[in-house]
């Protein structure tokens, strides 16, 4: 590495924060626009499992409420391209790399939305984890990027409580209703559990050592374990894994997360990868007119 | 083209940077920006500011030590205590 870059990784390392037209270290700034680039993905292609359920919704205000939820995670997705397009590469560029499954998105969105309990599991628990991670990236050593998370993180809280409010309006119905949560956990806890990655040191993880991240990927998931596991089992909820308990010094132990899922998933292999894929490279090309109008006038 | 965005959460507060919106024109940033900034009635106004029309400062020259204007360029403990001692008003 040459000096400039030593003495940015240095500055970064201590706290700094730099802007766009600051000058980057390439190295840094490809893993950033990697990093950005997939939650951008990942907030776009995340409101299509949640999307299928706006016309099955039960009431009026849960369609209203989830309608409400994707304009959002839609609206991150715009924040966040833009950010990746001043640092040098063009939106078009980012949707046609998504669609050719070049580039990448989150494991959770890979997976089917089976029932409405879906809906609501994901919105509360897929969000709780999604904002742990989030939250983290307040401190992003790349200012830009940090700031437009103050507004993400902002909305994901409705959206984890809009989910809550779901699955305690289940949690309080019918034993079918209740049994509709519980099946969806079941299916949702795996893919939970590999959300936040392998179990990298911190240290060895170049999105920490930049400061793109200030986290490391158990630190995430030790947090969401012991904010979300006391509410999920008040409720009655059964988590389906034997080996989960919380040790004496505040460590949660867990079963080994299954990292070849989360890599053939990742990868799109996952069982609604490709359908969703389909689904974006359709609208994509079927609302370009959209595009070309407005980016022309 | 690209507008930056800064946002006043409350009237009287200070408007800070928030975020960029691209738009062909200032009609378009407009109805985008209130989409993106404003539909919870989030903030109390917004400026919208091409980006080409931001003219930034941040290369400061020091080269002639101008720190007799700043509280950091005064060390007044040893002139204290030597004052104080002259005066005969020195504690302990």
């Amino acid at each position: 590495m040459d000096s400039r870059s030593e003495e940015f990784l240095t500055y970064v390392q201590g706290g700094g924060q730099v802007e766009a037209g600051d000058w980057l270290p390439d190295e840094y700034r490809q893993k950033l626009i990697k990093f950005v680039e997939m939650h951008g993905n990942s907030e776009l292609m995340g409101v299509l499992p949640e999307r299928e359920w706006i016309l099955k919704a039960p009431t009026l205000q849960r369609k209203l409420a989830l309608t409400a939820k994707v304009q959002d995670e839609v609206g991150h997705s715009q924040l966040i391209y833009r950010v990746v397009e001043d640092l040098g590469k063009p939106r078009e560029q980012c949707l046609a790399d998504l669609v050719s499954g070049k580039s990448k998105f989150h494991n959770v969105f890979h997976y089917p939305t089976k029932t409405w309990g879906d809906v609501g599991v994901i919105a509360w628990l897929v969000d709780a984890a999604a904002i742990i991670s989030q939250k983290a990236l307040l401190k992003c050593s790349y200012a830009p990027y940090a700031r437009i998370m103050k507004k993400i993180c902002w909305e994901e809280s409705f959206h984890i409580l809009h989910g809550r409010d779901v699955v305690l309006a289940m949690m309080t119905g019918t034993d079918a209703q209740r049994e509709l949560v519980q099946e969806a956990l079941v299916r949702w806890w795996p893919p939970l559990m590999q959300f936040h990655g392998n179990p990298i040191p911190r240290d060895e993880d170049p999105m920490y050592v930049w400061r793109i991240k200030s986290q490391g990927n158990e630190e995430a998931r030790q947090q969401f374990l012991e904010g979300y596991v006391p509410q999920i089992l008040e409720l009655g909820l059964e988590i389906p894994d034997p080996k989960l308990r919380r040790r004496d010094d505040g460590v949660w132990e867990y079963s080994e997360p299954d990292w070849e899922e989360l890599r053939s998933v990742v990868t799109g292999h996952g069982p609604r990868s490709q359908d969703r894929l389909e689904f974006r490279r359709r609208f994509l090309e079927q609302e370009k007119w959209v595009r070309d109008a407005v980016l022309a006038a | 083209m690209i507008y930056e965005v800064f946002r006043q959460e409350r009237k009287g507060q200070a408007f800070a940077h928030a975020g960029s919106i691209v738009a062909p024109d200032a009609a378009f940033a407009d109805a985008w920006a209130r989409e993106q900034y404003g539909r919870r009635g989030e903030s109390a106004a917004l400026w919208l500011v091409p980006r080409a029309a931001i003219h930034e400062v941040s290369e400061w020259a020091d080269e002639f030590d101008l720190k007799y204007r700043r509280v950091d360029g005064y060390s007044i403990k040893a002139r204290l205590k030597e004052a104080r001692e002259r005066a005969g008003s020195a504690t302990a």
